[in-house]
């Protein structure tokens, strides 16, 4: 078996680990948004009947997981392990989740990047036969993450237009050894990048820098050029991080077609009916967005291949306020239609 | 940005600050301000009647009607924050909602709210005051200070 890993931080996947199913849960803000069509279940509730956010997020996240098992046709027990986060103090809402699936878990913790950061790690296992099948999920849920890194939900303080709006939801994905549903090819860790933002109402300005430095040892270490994709994404850059990271591509000369690239926290919501301020962030926006939205089109043969890079904010409520900066991370995971099922048909 | 928290970035932090600065859409200090001048207003307003009709139909005199009103605007202030209605306010109206007994009203009321899960003695009890808590400590320190600075000057 040839070396899985390329260049100083990247996995080519030889025996690419197929997304044999995806599920992703919404709450009515994100139903209401222009993607509500493209997710699997919409709730009308966003406390979903429970008596606390946090249990609201766990069932989320639960309910995506059952769902992505069930539509792989698979039961719990040929599921070998699950790696997943969120954004909550312990990742209690992932562990809380996983309690009644009673599948062998591994909690990892990357804010906001822990969509692809799990789905990384997923197809790293499968591809190296540590497992047939492994699930990956993230959640977040926007009144848990309101309550913990800022105001509690019901407080009436005036947000700046730089603050982005936690996605309520959570995405599941099933990765396989073999099937039918798009493949993943290779996936690049990022390393931490602190540009010494501090304001936590401003998180796609920390975030930026640490996507491009992602996106350009990806094309380096697989020595690929950006046209390889369809389409690049980040995961929550929202409005003032996207345009700062359109800056940077164009300043350091990275060959980007920015006609291709977008950004998940720009098409979560709609700009102008729903007041989110920068746009979308949290463990959710680029889970959902990519399992429910972008998969969708790649099933229908309208995208090939396509690069998603989750950005995480590495901050805690503590650490802001001691004066510290954001140190922020991202992950990149290139996912592609599988050529051998006739994707597309 | 201070100038002695630049000092400590290094030159490439220093030179991504000033591009995100650029980046980053100003804060709309002018509308905030139009806009609180007015909601803030119309509290004052809406205050104003009740304390009228307070003396008018209540039987109290000018001084004391001032308690009753301004129960009634903390119980509007709560039933609204219980409905979810005073966030959304606010994110208009910014400090116009937030500097008269209304905002402090919904910072305690919020507060109780979104803690009320963790139990009614840790969650609710310990928490209401955190967002209220300082307001009353600073508050208090500055009535200190400012009794003080009467006492030299005038003397008692």
């Amino acid at each position: 078996m040839t070396l899985m890993l390329k260049g100083r931080q990247s996995w080519v996947f030889e025996r690419k680990p197929v997304i044999a199913a995806t599920a992703t849960v919404v709450g009515p803000f994100e139903g209401r948004g222009p993607l509500g069509n493209d997710f699997d279940i919409v709730h009308g509730d966003s406390l979903l009947g429970k008596d606390s956010w946090e249990k609201a997020e766990s069932a989320l996240m639960e309910e995506a997981a059952n769902l992505a098992i069930e539509r792989a046709g698979l039961r719990k027990e040929d599921v070998h392990f699950y790696i997943g986060g969120d954004l909550l103090n312990q990742i209690t809402s992932t562990s809380f989740a996983v309690r009644s699936l009673s599948i062998p878990y591994i909690g990892v913790f990357g804010a906001c990047s822990t969509s692809m950061e799990s789905l990384a790690l997923a197809a790293h296992l499968v591809n190296s036969g540590g497992a047939r099948y492994v699930l990956a999920g993230a959640c977040s849920h926007n009144s848990s993450a309101e309550k913990q890194f800022r105001y509690p939900t019901e407080y009436g303080s005036q947000k700046p237009p730089t603050a982005q709006y936690t996605v309520t939801g959570a995405g599941a994905a099933l990765v396989a050894e073999s099937g039918t549903g798009p493949v993943i090819t290779a996936a690049t860790i990022g390393r931490i990048v602190d540009m010494g933002i501090k304001d936590p109402f401003n998180m796609g300005a920390a975030m930026a820098p640490a996507a491009v430095d992602t996106m350009t040892a990806h094309f380096r270490d697989l020595g690929r050029s950006p046209d390889y994709y369809d389409l690049i994404v980040t995961g929550d850059l929202a409005k003032v991080g996207y345009s700062i990271a359109c800056d940077l591509i164009q300043k350091h000369q990275l060959p980007i077609d920015l006609n291709k690239y977008n950004d998940c926290g720009l098409m979560m919501y709609d700009f102008n009916t729903q007041m989110v301020q920068a746009g979308a962030s949290g463990c959710a926006c680029s889970a959902v967005v990519t399992y429910g939205h972008l998969l969708r089109r790649m099933r229908e043969g309208e995208l090939k291949r396509i690069l998603v890079i989750a950005t995480g904010a590495l901050l805690s409520p503590l650490s802001y306020q001691q004066g510290e900066s954001i140190p922020c991370i991202a992950h990149a995971v290139a996912i592609e239609a599988n050529p051998e099922a006739g994707e597309g048909a | 940005m201070a100038s002695k928290t630049m000092q400590k970035l290094t030159p490439v932090q220093r030179e991504y600050q000033k591009l995100a600065q650029m980046h980053e859409p100003p804060r709309p200090v002018l509308r905030n301000c139009i806009r609180a001048f007015f909601a803030g207003g119309a509290i004052c307003v809406l205050g104003q009647a009740i304390q009228q009709l307070m003396i008018q139909f209540g039987g109290f005199d000018k001084r004391s009607a001032g308690d009753p009103t301004v129960a009634i605007l903390i119980l509007i202030s709560v039933v609204l924050t219980s409905m979810g209605v005073y966030d959304k306010f606010a994110q208009w109206a910014g400090a116009g909602s937030a500097v008269p007994v209304t905002g402090f009203a919904n910072s305690m009321a919020s507060s109780a709210i979104e803690h009320r899960s963790e139990g009614l003695v840790l969650g609710t009890g310990a928490n209401m005051f955190k967002l209220a808590g300082p307001v009353i400590v600073f508050g208090t320190v500055a009535a200190f200070f400012i009794a003080l600075i009467r006492l030299i000057l005038k003397g008692g």
